[in-house]
């Protein structure tokens, strides 16, 4: 009877490891490809980029430091290596093109230029699309990482390989302050 | 409640409602077969007809209903809409597409196909199953009345009532509500056709009188107040539903006062949406009966039945969460 008993628990408890370590690997599958869904958005604005410079050239002749800025910050970016280096390359591609939109505003020809205004939606775009991915990859991560640290799954979630996931921060001291963009011409 | 009980209670609720109106059409089946035929000698024709007829189209309802809320709309697949527009308007559309994609980004849910309704009205829809089989339907007056940041909030209310699974629930209730009021009608005017000369038959026929009056007066009470409720049951559903998927519209945008200053614009813009009729008026992000046209067409009964929480409560909700009174 005792014996009935005991390879009865150890049944419970094995069937309980399966099934935790099951959600553990799909959770981190989900982590993972929240992963990816920013490295495709990313992947976007890189793409888009080249195509407003272009669009853009030709009325802002004379802002050319600014136009330079954005094609060494996204060249730049797209030789990160690492998520953490990449998040900060990111993040300076991110303020240039802030910075090219505010003095967009000057233009009264780009404002009006329906080809420039698209490619402004579509980068504007990208960046929230960016923003919400970002978001949505915390969260699971997040989801993940508490479901690997609570008692009991935390005895052996470290046994069978699993690390928390990294949250995604603002890992560059200028991101976190508000940007100042200067608005007068040069 | 967290969003798996709000799932948990949309489908059960989806359930209960397919259910109701099963037993509505099964009643109306026994009543024909009562009044209007021999019950005890002939074959229950009615009442197997109504009960198959009810489950096939509760089943139908449940799988195509989203088809036929659209259709019902006059509402065209965006991408039908950009190949006829100018290029201004391009943009605008090209926004609203992108507002969609980035709220399925925010949310993990899978892309909804955008849907324009072509009506100066601003106001907005989800209807379908569930994420991977719904749609998002805005006005053409409501793509022309929002900035980018208002679009997004409206984009984010619709794509929670996609996510908690409140589009299943709205859009069975919004097929199958319709059907009610259609086949009450079609009852009531059967009876003042044809039902004084049968029942003398059937009195004559059958021996429970008493009985039979009874579930007569039963019958006759049901069918007058089966539209009622059913207009009831649809309002009910909707009204607590529309907070909460203001506040998580907001979780997904991070930005409440996109969503209140939208509201604001819906609110003000009093004209009812003529597009969308009074079985899918629950549906909406704003009641597109207008205040004018509930009165009218209820006589007194706009409060009770209203099918949306007041304006200004919701507003000042969503202010509040941004910390701005």
């Amino acid at each position: 009877m005792a014996i009935l008993v005991f390879f009865g628990i150890v049944a419970l408890l094995v069937i309980w490891a399966i099934a935790s370590y099951n959600r553990l690997v799909g959770l981190r599958n989900q982590v993972l490809n929240g992963w990816r869904q920013i490295d495709v958005q990313l992947k976007r604005r890189h793409d888009l980029i080249p195509n407003l410079v272009n669009a853009v050239r030709g009325s802002m002749d004379f802002e050319k430091d600014t136009l330079t800025s954005v094609m060494d910050a996204r060249a730049r970016a797209l030789a990160a290596t690492g998520p953490a280096d990449a998040a900060q390359k990111e993040g300076q591609l991110t303020q240039a093109l802030g910075k090219l939109f505010a003095l967009a505003e000057n233009y009264p020809t780009l404002k009006s230029n329906d080809n420039v205004k698209m490619l402004q939606e579509e980068l504007s775009s990208t960046e929230n699309k960016i923003g919400f991915a970002r978001q949505f990859y915390n969260d699971i991560a997040t989801n993940f990482n508490t479901a690997q640290q609570v008692f009991p799954t935390n005895i052996f979630a470290g046994m069978f390989g699993f690390k928390p996931a990294e949250l995604f921060e603002i890992t560059d001291a200028g991101d976190r302050a508000v940007p100042t963009v200067d608005l007068a011409r040069h | 409640m967290n969003l798996y009980e709000q799932q948990a209670s949309n489908r059960r609720r989806t359930w209960l409602v397919m259910f109701a109106f099963v037993t509505f059409l099964f009643i109306l089946g026994l009543g024909f077969d009562a009044f209007y035929l021999n019950v005890g000698g002939g074959f229950p024709v009615g009442s197997l007809l109504a009960l198959g007829v009810g489950s096939v189209s509760a089943v139908t309802s449940y799988f195509t209903g989203d088809r036929a809320v659209l259709l019902a709309t006059g509402a065209k697949p965006i991408a039908d809409v950009v190949a006829a527009a100018s290029d201004a308007d391009k943009l605008k559309l090209k926004q609203l597409d992108n507002v969609v994609d980035e709220m399925s980004i925010a949310a993990g849910l899978p892309r909804p196909p955008v849907y324009i309704v072509p009506d100066p009205d601003p106001n907005a829809f989800a209807t379908g199953r569930g994420p991977g089989h719904s749609s998002i339907a805005v006005t053409r007056g409501l793509l022309d009345a929002l900035d980018r940041d208002e679009l997004q909030g409206v984009v984010a209310h619709e794509m929670s009532h996609i996510r908690n699974l409140d589009v299943r629930l709205m859009t069975i209730v919004a097929a199958l509500v319709g059907g009610v009021a259609l086949l009450s009608d079609w009852a009531r005017r059967g009876m003042w056709w044809g039902g004084g000369g049968r029942r003398r038959d059937n009195d004559r026929g059958s021996g429970g009188g008493a009985l039979g009056l009874v579930f007569f007066v039963v019958w006759i009470v049901a069918i007058l107040l089966a539209p009622l409720m059913a207009q009831a049951l649809a309002m009910m559903v909707s009204r607590r539903r529309e907070y909460l998927a203001d506040a998580s519209g907001a979780e997904l945008t991070r930005n409440p006062m996109g969503l209140a200053h939208a509201l604001e614009k819906i609110d003000a813009a009093v004209a009812p949406t003529q597009a969308i009729n009074r079985g899918s008026a629950h549906m909406c992000i704003a009641d597109p009966l207008g205040r004018q046209a509930n009165l009218r067409e209820d006589g007194g009964w706009s409060g009770l039945f209203a099918s949306h929480p007041p304006m200004a409560a919701r507003i000042a909700a969503l202010k509040e969460m941004s910390f701005q009174r």
